[in-house]
Formats: structure tokens, sequence, C-alpha cells
């Protein structure tokens, strides 16, 4: 198992090491208990995403090199690794984003369901509407409402939702944990909730198009323990139909949210994915010696 | 399995660039408008190179709609309508202002030789040959106008925008209301202003000073305006980070707050230079006039190329228009080199 994780192993893997990994330290315990509770017998929904061979350029500076990475269905993977190593950046070339940065190139493959992303003629607005995006600073729009930041998808993207607006908006506000905070207030505008409320309310944005696939560059950074506790605990149902990436400096968040873990480091030239991997495996016996390095804290 | 091991080096791409190959509908389609719009010109009565324009804008936006609702349906049409309908308006303001660069290159281009910049009009009428005489003196009286009118304005509304965005004084108001009706000030009454008030009421003569007092009183609501606009663009944060490492609030305005607004400034100050470049109305009463050149601001006429332009066209004849034509492509050089050297010299490299 190197850098692409096969999904016909996944489960089994999940499952044997629910059984048989011995924890040694607390990160790999986190992590096992949270692929236990993964059934092996649910087929997930939604879609794979295949990474293949990325490299991302900034103008000459050369960013990103050769990233190979398999996002099975239903899935959650974390990426990690400091600081200026290109998780974001590779991110972004998951759902396009990266090209809105003029001096930027890329070369390699995003498969969609088997179909590359950016291939000639792709229809960009409807790959981003299938891979959605929550940002690292809660972005609610000012000047709508609770109820009218959930439902904005629809209206930019002109399409509409087989449910009527209540029950999507309900669905959407629980699926992201803020129903019962907001339900109250939904005609309030959203600048008045909380750091947290407005982060779990763009999740609640990004979850009203039914995207396959969800993309989380640092969503708990700027939160409070307890918040950031409430976006895991959501990651957690989203998972159960979308395929989920999350960047995160947070160890331990990895270890609970995730079930495979990717290891990015850059040694002063480009980013490489160094270690991909079962989350629990990453933390408690990395094959890769600067892997092991970084995440018993000993730099980065 | 495995790590793809890639030995030829992989080149940057820009996939999500349209390729010529997609262009190629997009090109028959221009094609098929641009042959569409002569046979309908052809075939009916509609005449002259505007029915032409509008045919062809129409039926390429047609096309192009038709195109794209075809591929990628309804909200990528009307994607395409309004990209071109935007592209019209923008074409509606290029028209303009090319056809005026372009009859300005070409009639400014019959008396553009090199003697124009060594050579005044002290020994020559505007009727004369366009190989004789030159306006060196007109574009000097013009970049004095320019500094002095700039050194008077600048640090004046400057000021004034930083006291209605920094300090926010109890007169803000009152300040703020007098910087809008003074933008609404028009050019010809600035400059009787000064006339009444300075040459009338004192035994001073028109000169170079007196001349760019008017175009500083248009200068100053124009500036003052705009830096507002940017200061106020300056995050608060950074304000607050300033005052929080124990600065005085004017060194924070000083040493971070300008500085960060530095080339919404330099914006602000081009905007007014091109308020009063080609002022002329308040020239007429204040600057006196010369036919040579005159170094010295405070004492003697002097001559502007908006002045000599007036001059020039006011001659009637054949000569005086050619050299006023000149002089209009000159000003105009001037006053586009004034602006790049301003961004060049002015914006601060990143990094
Ligand atoms: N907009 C940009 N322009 C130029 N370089 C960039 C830009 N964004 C990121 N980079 C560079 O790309 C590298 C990776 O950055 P990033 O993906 O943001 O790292 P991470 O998210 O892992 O902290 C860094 O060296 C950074 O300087
Ligand atoms: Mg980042």
């Amino acid at each position: 198992m190197m850098s692409t994780v096969n999904s016909n192993n996944e489960e089994n893997n999940g499952e044997d090491m629910s059984i048989t990994t011995p924890s040694t330290s607390s990160l790999s315990s986190v992590a096992a208990n949270h692929a236990s509770q993964r059934q092996p017998g649910n087929a997930p929904l939604g879609s794979g995403l295949e990474a293949r061979g990325i490299h991302a350029w900034f103008g000459k500076h050369h960013a990103l090199e050769n990233v190979s990475l398999d996002f099975a269905a239903g899935t959650v993977t974390a990426l990690i690794g400091p600081s200026g190593c290109g998780k974001s950046t590779f991110i972004r070339t998951l759902n396009r984003m990266h090209e809105f940065i003029p001096s930027a190139a890329m070369a390699g493959e995003v498969l969609l369901d088997g179909k590359d992303i950016y291939e000639a003629g792709t229809d960009v607005t409807k790959i981003r509407l299938q891979i959605g995006m929550v940002f690292q600073k809660p972005n609610p729009f000012p000047s709508m409402t609770i109820g009218q930041n959930v439902l904005s998808g629809l209206k930019l993207a002109q399409i509409k939702s087989p449910k009527n607006n209540d029950d999507l908006l309900e669905e959407c506000l629980t699926r992201a944990g803020l129903w019962t905070e907001v339900k109250d207030r939904l005609d309030a505008h959203a600048g008045g909730l909380s750091g947290g409320q407005q982060q779990r309310l763009c999740i609640a944005r990004s979850l009203a198009v039914n995207p396959k696939v969800l993309l989380m560059d640092e969503p708990c950074s700027a939160l409070d323990p307890g918040s950031t506790l409430r976006i895991e605990d959501t990651i957690g149902q989203l998972a159960q139909t979308m395929t989920i990436i999350i960047v995160t400096h947070n160890m331990q968040q990895a270890a609970r949210v995730s079930d495979y873990t990717a290891f990015f480091l850059s040694d002063g030239g480009p980013g490489q994915m160094i270690e991909v991997g079962p989350t629990n495996e990453m933390f408690s016996r990395p094959k890769d010696q600067r892997t092991e390095n970084y995440v018993s804290g000993r730099f980065g | 399995m495995t790590i793809l091991s890639n030995s030829t080096p992989v080149t940057p791409q820009k996939p999500w660039k349209v390729s010529k190959k997609q262009q190629l509908p997009n090109l028959f389609l221009i094609a098929a408008a641009v042959v569409a719009s002569f046979v309908i010109v052809a075939a009916t009565p509609m005449k002259g190179k505007l029915a032409y324009l509008l045919l062809f804008f129409v039926i390429g936006t047609t096309f192009q709609l038709a195109l794209s609702w075809y591929k990628r349906g309804r909200a990528a049409a009307a994607d395409t309508v309004a990209g071109a309908v935007m592209m019209a308006g923008a074409f509606i303001v290029f028209l303009p202002v090319a056809s005026l660069l372009i009859t300005t290159i070409v009639k400014g281009s019959k008396g553009f030789r090199p003697h124009i910049f060594n050579h005044t009009m002290a020994a020559t009428s505007y009727s004369d040959p366009l190989t004789s005489g030159g306006l060196i003196h007109a574009i000097i009286g013009t970049l004095f106008l320019i500094v002095i009118a700039t050194a008077i304005s600048l640090p004046l509304s400057i000021l004034t925008a930083l006291y209605l965005t920094e300090i926010k004084g109890k007169a803000s108001g009152f300040i703020q209301f007098l910087v809008q009706a003074m933008s609404g000030v028009p050019s010809v009454v600035a400059g009787i202003f000064i006339y009444a008030a300075i040459l009338l009421t004192t035994n001073l003569r028109g000169s170079t000073f007196i001349g760019a007092l008017p175009l500083a009183i248009l200068m100053i609501p124009t500036v003052t305006r705009t830096a507002q606009e940017v200061l106020n663009l300056v995050p608060n944060e950074l304000r607050e980070a300033g005052l929080a490492l124990g600065a005085t609030q004017w060194k924070t305005v000083a040493t971070i707050v300008v500085p960060a607004a530095r080339n919404g400034l330099i914006t602000a100050v081009i905007l007014g230079v091109a308020r009063i470049a080609g002022e002329t109305a308040p020239l007429l009463f204040t600057l006196g006039t010369s036919d040579k050149i005159n170094w010295n601001p405070f004492s003697g006429g002097q001559n502007a190329l908006p002045y000599y332009i007036w001059s020039g066209l006011r001659d009637g004849t054949e000569g005086g228009i050619n050299r006023a034509w000149t002089g209009i492509l000159v000003l105009l050089i001037l006053v586009l080199s004034l602006f790049v050297s301003a961004r060049i010299f002015g914006s601060r490299k990143v990094k």
C-alpha cells in the first residue's frame, strides 16, 4: 500500500484494525475506535474522487509535486502536514478553484466518477456543484438571512431541489448540527451567529446542493473546542452519504474524524505526499520516518 | 498501489484555458454572423456601418446563445447573454475613445516634428508653415502648473481625508459637505474666483503661480474624496495592531495606514492631475500669456498646452488648427507618461 488506496481493500482494513490493532498511543486508539464505528456492510453512497499525478505551480514556483491519492466513496481522508507544504493548493486543484489564481498552472488528472474534471469541454460550474468546499474562515453571505444562506446555492446554481424549501432547510441545518440552535431565527442575519455557528451554517449551505464530495480546508482552525467537536460530529454523519477530504493541523482531529490520513511535506522544494494509509496505522506505525517524526510532534 | 514514477519531466499546463480546437465552433459562428449581417444589409433597406455592427452583434449573440444552450443548458445561455451585454457596453465605451485617439494621432502627427520640442512661438505666428515654431514653452508651462497645483492641493487633500477618516472630528460632517459641494464647482468659476479675489484686488498680474491656484481648487475635492475611499478600505485590524503596540494615533496613521493605502493614494493623485491637466477656462483669466519659455513661476505670463491649443483654434488658420491638434497629441502623451511614471515609481515592489 503505497500512494494509492484501493477502495476494495478499505473496509477490510477498517475491520481488521478494529479487531486486531493493539493501540499503543492515544491517537491510534482514537482512530481505531473511530474506524470500528464505520460499518463494513454499509455500502457508502456518493462518489469517489481520484487524483492522479497532480502537480501545481504558481508562476515558476513548483508548489506541489506528483500527488496521487484515491479517495474512496464514503470515506473521510485527512490531509496533514506542516504549513506551506501544499495542502490547500492540492485541495483546490480537486474542485478547480486553483485556476482562479492568474499565475497558476497544473498537471495531472482528477477523476470524479471516472471522468477527468479537467477534460476540455467540462462544465466547470457543474463540477463545483458536485464537489463542495468549506473554507478556513466562515464566510456566510452577509446580506442574506440564515435561511437564505442555506438555500443560496440553489439560487446561485439555478437549480431546483426535489424537496420543498422548508424541508430542505431543516434537513441541511440538521445534518450540519445547527437546526436546534437557529430554528427560531431563520430570518435573522447570519452575521449575528458565533464563529462556530457560522461555520456550521457554511456546511449546511454546501449540503443544500447535494454534493458528492466535500472539501474542507482547516474548517475548525478559527473555532473554539466546543464548536470543533460539533463539526467533527457533523463530519462523521456526513461521511455516510458523501466523500470528505479535510485539511487539518490538529492531529487529534485527524485521528477522530478520518478513515485515512495522507501526510504532506515540503523539504524546501515542491510539496509532496509522503505517505498515506488508514489513519490508525499512520499514527501508530507509520512507514516513513518523516511521518513518524511529524505525528509524534518531533517537528513541523 | 504504486507511485506513478514519471521519468519524463511534467510540464505546467493550464487545462482551463480554452483551446484553439474548442474555439473553432465560436470562430465559425462569428464568421457565420458576419456573412449573415452582410446578406441582410444587402437584402434589406438597412444601410451604413452601424447597421452592420448592430446586426452582427444581434446575430452573433443569438448564435452563441443557441450554441451554449444546446451544449450546457439554460443557465449557461443566460451567462452568454450577460457576457454579450457587457461586451456591448464595453464596446460602446471603447468606440468613442478609440475614435478620439485615432483622430488625434492622425491630425496631430502632421505638426509632430522634433523641432517643436526645442522651439517656441516667440518668432513664429500660428499661421506660419509647420516647419517653424514649437510648443516647448507650453509643455514647460503645463508641467509647472501641474507641479504647483499638486504641491498645493496634495497636502491639503490628504490631510482633509485623514481628518475625515482617521480623526473623525466634530467638523467632519460640515467638511464632508464642503468637499462634496466643491467637487461640483465648474472650472470657469474657479478661474473667475481667483481673478476676482487676487488679480482685481491686488496689483499682482497673471502668472504660473496664480494660474495654478484655480487648478488646485479643482484638484482638492477629487483627491480628497478618492483618498477618503482608499483610506476607508484599510482594514481596522491594522490600526488596532499599531495602537496595541503602543503607537500614538499619529504614528499609526503615518507609518501603517498611509503606506497601506499607498497605491490607492497614487491613484487619487493621478485622478486629480487628470482633472486639471486639460483645463483651459480658468487659465484664460489667471495665467497671463507668453510666447517664450518663462522659468519664473511667480512673475510674467506663462503658456500651457490647453492654452496653446485654444490659441491655435482661435487663430482659425489651417496652420493654427494643425498646431492645435499637435498640442492635443502632445498633451495626451504628456499626461499618459506622467501616469505611467507615477505608477512605476509610486508602487512599491511586492516582495
Ligand atoms: N496564491 C499564491 N500565489 C503564489 N504562491 C502561493 C499561493 N498560494 C500558495 N502559494 C505557495 O504554495 C505553497 C503551498 O501553499 P499552501 O497550499 O497554501 O500550503 P498549506 O495549505 O499546506 O499551508 C507555499 O509555498 C505557498 O507560498
Ligand atoms: Mg492552507
